[in-house]
This record gives structure tokens, sequence and C-alpha cells, in this order.
């Protein structure tokens, strides 16, 4: 069951600090309130892997990696290829992860770095189908937190669009039903470039991109994921606190032009 | 889908599937304390969904070491019965379920006053007997109503409802073909008086404009639904008052 969390005895002593902070107009680690924390991407980290990335937000870290294998495909979409996400919060990453299956918060995670990619229709799934209702090729996305220092949900979403945009695979053409793999090596069919901008609010005043500190001690956040062409697909909020329409408006106008910036250069690194 | 499923979900004068307007609610049904041994209850049907929600508490927290020293823990679980969907569903929890019970948790808490019942529990249940789309919306309006059937205080109510896109238009509270067939679709929650929004989820494909006109669709359609919630929550009374009424009527004409 899903239950209220309790906030450690640290963020607890914290909490004056950082809500006076943002109350003044400042943060923690001196930003403005939209300004992101540098960002840097590593593309071809892990060699076994199809593809992989790992992200630095600020001191957040994460790695993801893409395996593709063939599969069956799912009977709604007998024609597609199957696009899988998941989520790991390694032990090492923070004092509060705990090995174990995973909880709502990573699976909450994972279930919206997959909305992004799936409703963007950032990889075209039909090239991925080797006969259709029998074969098809499935992309497994799997994003590991290795350090934690809030906004993990924009800096999985970078890594596992980073690790997709690096995957390679053999290109292959279909004899009695099976994958016949040739020399030549594609990429996976990338159509979109979905990019999740996060925003929470502490003490009445929004800022983006959190750290620790400040997701600690939010009233609640808003994740908003924007395509190429600046459309909305896919959003979330978390959190105890709520949005009044107008805040939200706000920060999906904010997150819009931030995500288009964060795009182009995060493109302009990878490419 | 493939395209020859497709089918229009729109007419030429705009109008849907089931014959609703875009701005059109599909039909609900509300009923408060439809349970015995529940805190708690009440019971929902908004368009082909069905719903109960029971609540729990205030009670001791267990196991203790969950207990918050300055409020209760709220505990939320939705979950879909294997009969509810066209293909059985297995009754395991699915990560789907996991984690709306999370989401509608987070939209259901800021209405609860939980700073009166440090060390307890209160434990909120929603089980979808029949999906028709729009489950976790129907499921926050039946489990704010059972969390004040229960008598715990709250803030205010809180009332769920989805809009979206289809064939590019924006509209109000998809059913299962808009929703499987449709573009987007925009789940919101509204605590109506304050009006703050609860729950927001998005997936599909939205403009921001789009999305503007979807999120005022939604909180004005959430709006109406508070109406028919204390409406529903008054018409509990009013069945009580009516049976006290008639037990005091039969005892003057004893």
């Amino acid at each position: 069951m899903s239950a209220t969390r309790q906030l450690s005895p640290v963020a607890r002593l914290e909490q004056k600090t950082v809500v006076d902070l943002i109350g003044k107009g400042k943060r923690v680690d001196d930003r403005g309130a939209l300004d992101y924390r540098p960002t840097t991407i590593t593309l071809g980290v892990v060699e076994k892997a199809n593809g992989s990335a790992q992200v630095y937000l600020g001191k957040t870290k994460v790695l993801a990696g893409v395996k593709i294998q063939p599969g069956t495909p799912f009977p709604d979409t007998p024609d597609e290829g199957i696009l899988t996400v998941n989520a790991e919060f390694v032990p090492l990453a923070s004092p509060t992860f705990e090995a174990g299956p995973p909880d709502e918060n990573s699976i909450e995670l994972a279930r919206v770095v997959d909305r992004g990619i799936r409703e963007s229709k950032a990889i075209d799934l039909k090239k991925l189908c080797i006969e259709p209702g029998k074969k098809v090729f499935m992309i497994f996305v799997d994003v590991y937190v290795l350090d934690h220092d809030g906004n993990l949900i924009d800096a999985a979403a970078m890594a596992a669009l980073g690790a997709l945009i690096n995957a390679k695979m053999h290109a292959f053409k279909v004899e009695k039903g099976e994958p016949v793999y040739l020399e030549e090596i594609m990429p996976v069919p990338m159509q979109n470039y979905p990019v999740s901008i996060t925003s929470v609010k502490v003490d009445g005043v929004t800022v983006l991109d959190p750290c620790l500190e400040e997701e600690q001690v939010m009233s609640c956040r808003l994740t908003v994921t924007t395509g190429k062409d600046d459309s909305l697909c896919a959003m979330q909020k978390g959190g105890l606190g709520f949005l009044s329409p107008d805040e939200i408006k706000q920060i999906v106008s904010t997150s819009i032009s931030k995500a288009r910036d964060l795009r182009a250069k995060m493109l302009s690194n990878v490419k | 889908m493939d395209n020859h499923k497709q089918v229009r979900l729109l007419d030429e004068n705009g109008i849907r599937v089931d014959g609703r307007r875009f701005d059109e609610l599909r039909p609900l049904k509300i009923e408060v304390g439809t349970l015995d041994k529940a805190d708690g209850s009440a019971y929902v049907e908004h368009g082909r969904n069905k719903i109960l929600a029971g609540v729990y508490g205030p009670r001791e927290a267990h196991p203790k070491h969950i207990a918050l020293a300055d409020r209760a823990v709220i505990r939320c679980r939705y979950h879909m019965a294997p009969f509810s969907t066209d293909e059985r569903k297995s009754p395991a929890p699915s990560r789907r379920e996991l984690e709306l019970s999370k989401v509608i948790r987070e939209a259901l808490e800021p209405a609860v006053m939980s700073e009166y019942f440090p060390r307890s529990t209160i434990d909120i249940f929603i089980e979808v007997l029949q999906a028709d789309a729009g489950t976790r919306c129907a499921g926050i309006t039946a489990a704010a109503l059972a969390l004040a059937d229960a008598g715990i205080p709250m803030r205010e109510l809180v009332a769920g409802c989805a809009a979206g896109k289809v064939d590019g238009k924006v509209v109000l509270d998809l059913s299962d073909v808009e929703d499987k067939q449709g573009e987007a679709d925009l789940p919101v929650a509204l605590m109506p008086k304050s009006n703050v929004v609860s729950l927001l989820q998005m997936d599909g494909s939205l403009t921001e404009e789009e999305f503007k006109q979807a999120l005022d669709m939604s909180t004005d359609a959430c709006r109406r639904i508070y109406e028919m919630q204390r409406e529903a929550l008054r018409q509990k009374y009013h069945v009580v008052k009516d049976e006290a009424d008639k037990e005091e009527a039969t005892e003057v004409n004893a």
C-alpha cells in the first residue's frame, strides 16, 4: 500500500533554512529560481549494452542502458516493437534507498520516463517488427540511479533518451520469420526527443530542477515532458501539496521553453 | 491500434460515440455509506465505471514503526478486480496500480487533517469493480466521500475528472473507446473550494493551448461533480432523518 513517508531528521533541521532562502528569492546552491543545474551527458559508457548514457545533473548521477532482443509482440500491437522502461534505485545512491523489489517511487519514475518516450513516439516501433504477431524487437531501457541529489525524473529521462540515441543494433532482414543479422550497424529508429522538466513548489514559490534539500521540503512537484515541436506528451504531479490552475499553466509554459533549450543543448552535444 | 479497427469518435456535428457533447459528463451515480463494517464508504458509478471505496481509521498504526509522531499515516490501495476489464486482470498489484495508489494518496492527503491523529493510520481502499476509463478520478471522487463518511476532519472534499483529446478536439471525461483511440488523456483532481489541483497527470499529445483548455474543462467538471458529492452526503442523512421521523410517527400512532 502507498503510505505517507517520514521526513528524515536531517531534512527537518534543514527545512527552515531551505524555506527561508527560497522565500528571499535565493536557493541553497546559489541558483536563480529558473536556473537548471549544470548538465553533462556522456554516451557509450557501457560497451556491452546496445546503448548507454550517463547524466550528471548537478551532483545527481544517473546511468541508463539499453538492451535489444527479439521477443513476442503484445496482441493489441502485433506489428510494433516493445518498449520497457525500468528504474533501479541502487542502494549506494542514497542513505534512504534499500535493496529489494522496486518501491512506488522507482515505479513512478520508470512509468513517467516510459510515458515521455512512448507518448512522444520517440521510437518508430513499427520499424522494429520482425514478423507481425510473432516476433518483434524488444527495447529494454534500464535506468540506474547512482547518486541522488534531487530531480531524478529529469536526469533519468535524459539518460534514457541519451542511451536510446546511442543504441546500435545490427540491421536485419527477415527469413522464414526469423531475423537474419547483416554486417551493417543501424541506430534505433528515433523520431522524437522528449525532454522532462520538473519544478517544485516550496512555501508558495516555484523553483526549477530541485536539489535534494529542496525536494525534501517541497509541497509538491510537477514534471512536464515535451517533444521536439513543443507539444506536451506527459505530465505528473507528485507530493502532498497542490497547485492552482494558474500556477500549473505558468509552470507548463516555463517548462516548454526550458525543454527547448535543454533539448537543443543536449542534441548538439550528442550528435 | 490497427487502422481498420478505428471508429469515428466525433460525427459531423461534433457529437461523440456515446451521444455526448464535447463538454458533457457521463452519468454519475453516487451513494455514501454503502458498506456496513468500514468506518466510511462510498460507491460511485461514473459512466460504466463501478467503483467502491472504503475507509478504515483513524486506527492504531500497524506495524508500529510506520507511525508518525505528528500526524496520521495515510495509506491507499487502488486495486482493479480481475473481472473489471475486457481481458482478465491478474489480481496481483500491477505497476500501474502501484503508481495510481501513490498519486491517489497524494491527491487526497492535502484534504485530510491528518495532524489531528498522530501515531495512527487512515487506510483508504479503492476497488474498481468495472473499469471504463477514468477510474483513478472516479476512485478519488468515491474515496473523498468515504473519508467524509468516516467522520475524518477534512479541509474540503476532492473531486476527480479527466479531459482529453479525440479526433483533434479537446473533450471532457473520456470513455473507454475514446481513451484507447484518443490522442491525449489528462486526469485531474480538484479541491473545489480553494480551487487547487491535487492530482495532475497527462499522456498523449497536446499543444499548450489545448492543455489550458483541457485543464479548464476538467476543473470545471470537478466543480460539478463536487455538487453531486455534497448532495450524496446530504442524502445519506436525509435517509437517516426520514427513518427517524417514521419511527417517531409510529410511536405517536401506537
